[in-house]
């Protein structure tokens, strides 16, 4: 397939993608289509999964884009939950506690990176492997900020143009368009001379500082970015479950960060999205195997590993690639 | 005519190890200097020496007459001074075409502006010309990592020629690349050094090719320099037989 036929489809596909986000949660009954919308709970899990893909994203680009490790994505996420909950209760508005959260996120990343750059990828997957821990050592201890393992409860859902985004509906489609907006920035950095800087850093390194690529800061502005996302996606979800607390934000879940871009094909754009929904949607669908279902996610990672190391979207190219062969053959 | 390159009393050691030993020479502004020796002789050390990838013992390298000893590569690649790699060294990724907008794009303006300017760093047009110079036109839009081993090696010459360097210093561009290709990359050499009055110098093995494309060559035996001149007077030195036949 050219280049041209590609972006040909790739106009109306993203148009009709956007049209059904968009409808998703809408009761269509009335329009005489013979769909009855998502309640509630199903709105709030596509809320979750925007969130989610959001941080996704940034692991994305640190992991599959860069070729870095972070362990600390879900700390990041704790970042931005925290310092929304805090600036908009002391009655910032949201907008502003938004974007504090993605700053203090990026600054951190910048922070953490310095002393990891000399040797990166392992080394940097230490430095933020501890930084996870002391994050969630912060949210739990230091009650007078964090309010401890009792949390911050009542964070208020923003209003936009007068328009309350306290309706789940409404907050879906509020998250969904921020989600399109980071999608597009990070669209836009990826086929950007950086994105082909970051790639060239994961591919080569020694090749890349050889052709005036500063790896150093290279790799510093992609972590930090990458964080950033997880400030952003924290933003997000503080307003989402109205109350945080500090186990969302601990060590484990900054692994499934990370698992669920390698599940969903680290380095492709669309994989974090996959992933994450196959996280926040795994546990839904597996609910009847009550405790099993993180044992059962374990080993499907573990079987993607062996047999597909591209995860999900690689998985998809190969068997396009396959019926492709097939038809020319027959 | 000026001078490019200069190294002065450049000596590497690890631990009790001296590979490279008060190493001094000068490069002249269009000239190609081959420097040649045994294996275990220093030579790949003093390039990383010079390049920065090694921080030297001892000793100065200046380009233009600007010291640069202890530069990091990058900084280096964008005072004009580029290279290749002994082992293939391309981005097997990208296309051809992307592998060369690469090896442009971080001497195009400021990192900010190409944030937000063109996705090609506008060096499409530039990128095409150095395809065609190596005459791998029907490769551009492949991957790098799905090309020959002989391609690859042109890309990797053509990649270090893309910001209009001042200085490369090829590391082996001979190694492992059939007759008919070697001929070809010679003679690509030879007229991109004519065409653009770049410095060259050259690490090679392949007597035959380095003896026909340098002007000058320098010989390198446990880290000193134990003989200098041209083609004709380094064949007949008897120092540097007896450094190849051994004793």
């Amino acid at each position: 397939m050219t280049a041209a036929s590609k972006k040909r489809w790739l106009v109306p596909l993203l148009v009709l993608v956007a049209v059904l986000l968009v409808l998703a949660p809408v009761d269509l009954t009335g329009l005489g289509l013979p769909y009855p919308g998502l309640k509630r709970y199903g709105t709030y899990i596509m809320t979750l999964w925007l969130v989610t893909a959001i941080a996704a994203m940034g692991v994305n680009l640190i992991v599959g884009y860069a070729g870095q490790e972070t362990l600390a994505q879900a700390a990041f996420l704790g970042v931005g939950a925290y310092t929304t909950a805090l600036l908009t209760k002391a009655g910032m508005p949201f907008g502003f506690a938004f974007l504090i959260s993605g700053v203090a996120a990026f600054a951190i990343g910048i922070v953490l990176g310095i002393p990891a750059l000399r040797v990166q990828k392992h080394y940097l997957a230490f430095v933020t492997l501890a930084f996870a821990v002391l994050m969630w050592l912060v949210f739990r201890n230091e009650q007078w900020l964090t309010g401890g393992v009792m949390g911050i409860s009542d964070i208020k859902r923003p209003s936009l143009f007068g328009i309350s985004m306290r309706p789940y509906l409404h907050f879906y489609w509020f998250v969904l368009g921020i989600t399109a907006l980071l999608t597009f920035a990070l669209w836009w950095i990826i086929r950007s001379p950086w994105g082909r800087a970051f790639t060239a850093l994961r591919e080569n390194p020694v090749r890349a500082e050889s052709l005036g690529v500063d790896v150093r800061l290279y790799t510093l502005l992609a972590f930090a970015i990458g964080s950033a996302y997880g400030g952003f996606a924290g933003a997000l979800y503080a307003p989402l479950v109205e109350f945080i607390d500090p186990n969302p934000f601990a060590l484990a879940p900054s692994f499934l960060f990370l698992l669920m871009v390698v599940v969903g094909g680290a380095g492709s754009f669309i994989g974090p999205f996959i992933g994450a929904a196959i996280a926040v949607l795994l546990p839904e669908w597996l609910r009847f195997t009550q405790g099993y279902y993180l044992l059962i996610y374990a080993v499907l990672v573990m079987l993607m590993m062996a047999f597909c190391p591209g995860g999900l979207v690689g998985l998809y190219l190969r068997l396009v690639a396959m019926l492709r062969r097939q038809r020319v053959s027959a | 005519m000026s001078t490019v390159l200069e190294v002065r009393d450049l000596s590497k050691s690890f631990g009790g190890l001296h590979a490279v030993q008060e190493v001094s020479f000068d490069v002249r502004e269009g000239e190609i200097l081959g420097i040649i020796g045994p294996n275990g002789s220093g030579k790949s050390t003093l390039f990383n020496c010079i390049l920065g990838q090694l921080v030297p013992s001892k000793g100065q390298v200046a380009v233009d007459g600007k010291a640069v000893t202890g530069l990091r590569p990058s900084q280096l690649n964008r005072l004009g001074v580029s290279r290749t790699f002994q082992l293939l060294q391309v981005f097997p990724q990208l296309t051809v075409r992307e592998n060369l907008i690469l090896a442009g794009q971080e001497h195009r303006g400021s990192r900010l502006r190409r944030l937000f300017g063109a996705r090609d760093a506008g060096l499409t047009a530039d990128a095409n010309r150095m395809i065609d110079f190596f005459r791998l036109g029907h490769l551009a839009e492949e991957k790098a990592g799905g090309l020959s081993y002989g391609q690859q090696k042109l890309l990797d010459a053509a990649m270090a020629f893309m910001a209009g360097p001042r200085l490369v210093l090829l590391d082996e561009p001979a190694g492992g690349v059939n007759l008919t290709m070697l001929a070809s990359l010679k003679e690509r050499l030879q007229a991109i050094n004519k065409e653009t009055n770049a410095t060259f110098v050259v690490i090679e093995h392949n007597m035959e090719f380095v003896m026909s494309l340098c002007t000058r060559i320098l010989v390198l035996a446990e880290g000193r320099i134990i003989a200098e001149g041209t083609p004709e007077d380094i064949r007949r030195d008897p120092k540097v037989i007896e450094a190849y036949l051994g004793h």
